[in-house]
């Protein structure tokens, strides 16, 4: 129910992490860039999005912080930490080194 | 986690721990901002405000359930769960007040027991002197021998030698305990006190709450500094809290004393077993120890020590410095120190108090107690057993509408704590009662009362915490473990009378008893076997009749006699009381064999017989007045009794015991030939029977007597053989001292069969605490067997029901319950046996003459456990028989 179908677990992290790592956003704006990024095709349900965040939050690998945005509102901005650029690098690593190999795999001819 | 990763998280869930509110707040307002967003997208492409709201609401789906979800993902729930597993726990509990009762009583008894043990361990073993700076550092010091097993006394000199060279030791003290009679009117009290080195309040860090303690040079020189530090009670007490006392006098065995200081209140002196009142400085030792000034004479050995060794020093390293310098000492003085060594005993075995004497005691209970937890914690499971079936029904509706199994675990766990917290708090009061309870099982000695008191310190609450975790596991466990099997479906339809999980649950509640009938029977076996000891103890001859004999004291050294008045004296007294109706014989005598007071010891040299090299024999003696023998019944074997004329003018004379013919003249008669003793040659002229000396348990020893009047002391104990009852004796013997001198005072007077008695309390306590607890034990078994047999039985009514429908009469019924109830019994009883034969060796040192394996108390034992058994089913077996079985099938 709550899990994003099609989606591996760990891989909703890893992509949140990646947007992050190139600014600090909000989650709405967070919600947008996964939608334009993967072209609506990963499917992530915003519902998912929020859990995903405060677990992240909880394991130090972003923070979050109130701001004011540009029109006035309250706006929870999450950064990510040193400890996340870390886990994105390694995410990031192992996601290659699977994929290179799965690919290799789906590409053989079959004889 | 890493550590970096809490840097972060934790303020988090603090924050979430204390304002979860305001954490909340917070996650909707984030929520909501989303929701706005989105509406403001939507209407931007078009859509009408309406519809903008309802697309916005949809793309995020069910806000409550992102809202729990966030909250599990922030996992900072697991107190707020804790706390409201705690609330329910408790609404639980008061559901069921009769359950909880039973159960936080069953728990308070066990955990209880188990306190009250570990209170007295810490208070009498462990950490015995609670005034006392680092007890951990403190070891008994005690000389050893060669050729004798146990502790001997150190002599003065040996003391300072050591403490001299002794580089590991941080400092060193004497505290030998003493006992001076104060006379109030005609009744003398006794009080106990000690003989201490004059740095004794500095080494144990104790500062006197008035005046001073023992300056340097106090404890040198022959009653060179007759000056006393008083105890709080007895400046309390007998001075009325006089403020001005400090330079006042009291007499202490008729030698005027300066009090010059009084102890703090709750400072008891270095003793286990008695309050010391008053501490006196070494100097006096010959004003409170028989035998002469012994300061100057390294061959005089009466101390005792203790020694705190320097920070992070072993016991082990001080030991060999400490056998290092003994051996120097043994080779400087091989006339006194020959065979001679000194021994570090840790405080829980200090030779020379009751610490040693209690221990295989105590050691014992901590055993015991701890199966009388086990019992109690079966029966608590069995209760909760019983309980979690009625709460079946709720735990199903709790998973079925999601909650996780590790939730439930949690919630019966928390049950199970909030259970044994309160049984822990209740054994933890329990055990504060009991404290001083240990002295009501010994009784006073020479009026004495002991002190034995337990001591509930951050160790004893720290070890009760931890049984109390355990016992959180055991309790919450067992009903967990059935929730493991719970089927859903099946529990959900309305009261189903699951037959397979009945049996599951069947089989759990009867190893429960299974184990409890187990238990129980071990402890019934241990407290037969110590019974079945304590009675060969008594019943034992201790080689003199004890009951035809009384002795008691007259206090003629606090009354100021000299020698020779003393002598005088006595044979006054003697005569009088010979001529008195109903009393064959008196005679005094240094010490009353089981008595408390310690016998004199010598070096011997006998003629023809060559000690192995490197031992020196030393044997004890006591020194007696004429008649002792004919007194106190002891059979003479050859040669003659000591007379009058065995005084002080006459040629030195002694009678040996017959362990002492076997072992030093090969077991031909000694009469006539020569002994030497403390280096005079003394003719043997008698042979007597052996005794006990000291104690119940020894085995023959040698020993010997020699007159009172050549080896004179002036404050001998009394024993009068005679037909009369004990009060008109004592009012016979008050009248003839009396008449002697009405400054004389009596102490108290018992048969030597009360002494004999005294002397074995450590096997009485023993005895009486695993009985208690074995009495409890078979309670609680009991009342498990009887839980699950009735349990059985209305479970089962149906099937009775049925059975009796068909023609069953009761006699079958209830033969049908009883045999299950007796199956249960015998399991247990077989796994019992087998246990208890493995075990009950353990009781070694505090059995006397007693198989551990005795099969007639193995059979006794089977007989009560069986009729315990058989009475716990009785109110089942005859519930079954009134099955109404019309009812039980229509309903």
């Amino acid at each position: 129910m709550s899990k994003p179908s099609d989606l591996m677990q760990g891989t909703l992290d890893m992509l949140i992490l990646k947007i992050l790592a190139l600014q600090p956003l909000n989650g709405w704006a967070i919600s947008q860039r996964l939608k334009q990024i993967s072209s609506d095709v990963l499917g992530v349900s915003d519902g998912s999005l929020y859990p995903a965040l405060h677990k992240l939050e909880h394991r130090g690998w972003v923070r979050a912080e109130w701001k004011a945005s540009e029109n006035g509102r309250r706006a929870k901005l999450y950064t990510l930490t040193r400890l996340g650029r870390k886990q994105l690098e390694k995410e990031t690593a192992n996601w290659n080194r699977v994929s290179t190999a799965i690919s290799g795999i789906v590409k053989l001819k079959e004889a | 986690m890493n550590i970096e990763q809490w840097f972060y998280s934790l303020p988090l869930r603090l924050r979430s721990l204390f304002h979860p509110s305001e954490v909340d707040r917070e996650m909707k307002v984030e929520l909501q901002e989303h929701i706005e967003q989105q509406i403001e997208e939507n209407i931007a492409s078009g859509m009408s405000p309406e519809e903008a709201r309802y697309a916005a609401l949809r793309t995020l789906g069910g806000i409550t359930r992102i809202e729990q979800q966030c909250r599990d993902a922030r996992g900072g729930n697991v107190l707020e769960d804790f706390v409201q597993d705690v609330r329910y726990g408790f609404r639980q509990l008061f559901r069921s007040p009769g359950f909880s009762a039973l159960a936080i009583l069953c728990l308070t008894l066990g955990i209880g027991a188990n306190a009250a043990v570990f209170s007295w361990l810490e208070g009498i073993l462990f950490r015995p002197y609670p005034a006392v700076l680092h007890q951990d550092r403190l070891f008994a010091l005690a000389g050893t021998a060669q050729g004798e097993t146990g502790a001997t006394e150190l002599s003065w000199q040996d003391f300072l030698d050591l403490r001299r060279s002794c580089t590991l030791c941080e400092d060193a003290f004497v505290s030998k305990i003493t006992g001076s009679t104060l006379s109030i009117g005609d009744r003398a009290e006794k009080t106990t006190g000690s003989i201490v080195s004059a740095n004794y309040f500095n080494a144990i860090g104790v500062r006197p709450a008035l005046g001073r303690g023992f300056e340097p040079g106090e404890d040198a020189g022959n009653d060179a500094h007759p000056v006393v530090v008083i105890s709080y009670q007895m400046w309390r007490d007998r001075f009325k809290s006089d403020p001005q006392i400090i330079g006042k006098m009291q007499r202490f065995n008729n030698v005027p004393h300066t009090i010059i200081g009084v102890a703090p209140q709750g400072f008891y002196g270095t003793f286990v077993g008695w309050a010391m009142q008053f501490w006196v400085p070494a100097s006096m030792e010959e004003t409170f120890e028989s035998g002469g000034y012994k300061l100057e004479d390294r061959g005089a050995r009466w101390i005792e020590a203790y020694v705190r060794l320097k920070p992070r020093v072993s016991r082990t390293q001080a030991q060999q410095e400490i056998s290092a310098i003994a051996a120097r000492l043994e080779t400087n003085y091989p006339s006194t120190n020959r065979g001679r060594s000194v021994g570090l005993w840790p405080l829980w075995q200090t030779p020379f108090n009751n610490a040693g004497t209690l221990l295989p005691t105590l050691e014992v209970m901590v055993a015991v107690v701890a199966f009388v937890l086990l019992i109690a914690c079966a029966n608590v499971g069995n209760l909760l057993l019983v309980r979690s079936f009625a709460r079946r029904h709720q735990m199903s509706v709790r998973l079925a509408i999601g909650a996780s199994r590790g939730r439930l675990l949690k919630q019966l766990l928390t049950e199970g704590l909030i259970l044994s917290a309160l049984g822990t708090a209740g054994g933890l009061l329990a055990a504060y009662w009991c404290r001083h309870a240990l002295v009501l099982l010994l009784p006073a000695r020479s009026g004495v009362a002991m002190y034995l008191p337990g001591e509930i310190d951050a160790r004893v609450i720290a070890w009760s915490a931890g049984i109390c975790l355990i016992v959180t596991l055991i309790v919450g466990m067992i009903p967990a473990l059935q929730t493991r099997d719970l089927d859903l479906a099946g529990s959900l339809k309305a009261e189903s009378t699951g037959v397979v999980g009945a049996r599951g649950r069947a089989w759990m509640r009867s190893s429960l008893v299974v184990l409890q009938v187990c238990l129980s029977f071990i402890l019934l076996v241990g407290a037969a076997l110590l019974l079945e000891s304590l009675e060969k103890i008594r019943s034992t001859s201790p080689g003199f009749s004890t009951t035809s004999v009384a002795t008691t004291g007259v206090s003629l050294v606090a009354a100021g006699y000299d020698v020779p008045r003393s002598k005088i004296f006595q044979d006054e007294l003697i005569d009088r009381l010979s001529l008195l109706p109903g009393v064959q014989s008196a005679a005094f005598a240094r010490v009353t064999p089981l008595g408390y007071g310690s016998y004199s010891s010598t070096p011997i040299v006998v003629d023809g017989y060559q000690a192995p090299l490197e031992e020196q024999p030393a044997i004890e003696y006591n020194q007696v007045g004429p008649n002792y023998f004919a007194t106190l019944g002891i059979a003479l074997l050859s040669g003659r009794e000591f007379t009058r004329t065995d005084d002080e003018n006459a040629p030195l004379v002694a009678i040996v015991n017959r362990t002492m013919v076997s072992r030093y003249w090969a077991g031909q008669d000694p009469v006539g030939l020569r002994l030497q003793v403390n280096g005079r040659w003394a003719r043997v002229v008698g042979v007597a029977a052996d005794s006990k000396y000291e104690n119940m348990r020894e085995t023959p020893r040698p020993f010997f007597y020699v007159p009172l009047r050549q080896d004179f002391v002036r404050g001998p104990a009394l024993n009068i053989r005679t037909n009369q009852p004990l009060p008109s004796m004592l009012a016979a013997l008050i009248r003839e001292v009396h008449a002697l001198d009405p400054n004389l005072a009596l102490s108290e007077m018992i048969t030597l069969q009360e002494q004999v008695n005294r002397s074995t309390s450590p096997q009485l306590v023993a005895v009486t605490l695993v009985s208690i607890l074995g009495g409890l034990a078979l309670l609680l078994a009991s009342i498990g067997l009887y839980g699950v047999m009735a349990y059985a039985v209305a479970q089962r009514s149906r099937e009775l029901g049925l059975r009796m429908a068909l023609g069953a009469g009761a006699a079958s019924l209830v033969r049908l319950i009883i045999s299950r109830g007796l199956r249960l019994t015998a399991g247990g009883l077989i796994l019992g046996t087998v246990t208890a034969f493995a075990l009950t060796r353990l009781l070694g040192k505090l059995l006397y003459n007693v198989n551990p394996r005795d099969p007639w108390i193995f059979a006794a034992a089977l007989a009560v456990m069986t009729m315990t058994a058989l009475s716990a089913c009785l109110l089942p077996a005859w519930r079954a028989a009134r099955t109404n079985p019309a009812r039980v099938l229509r309903d």
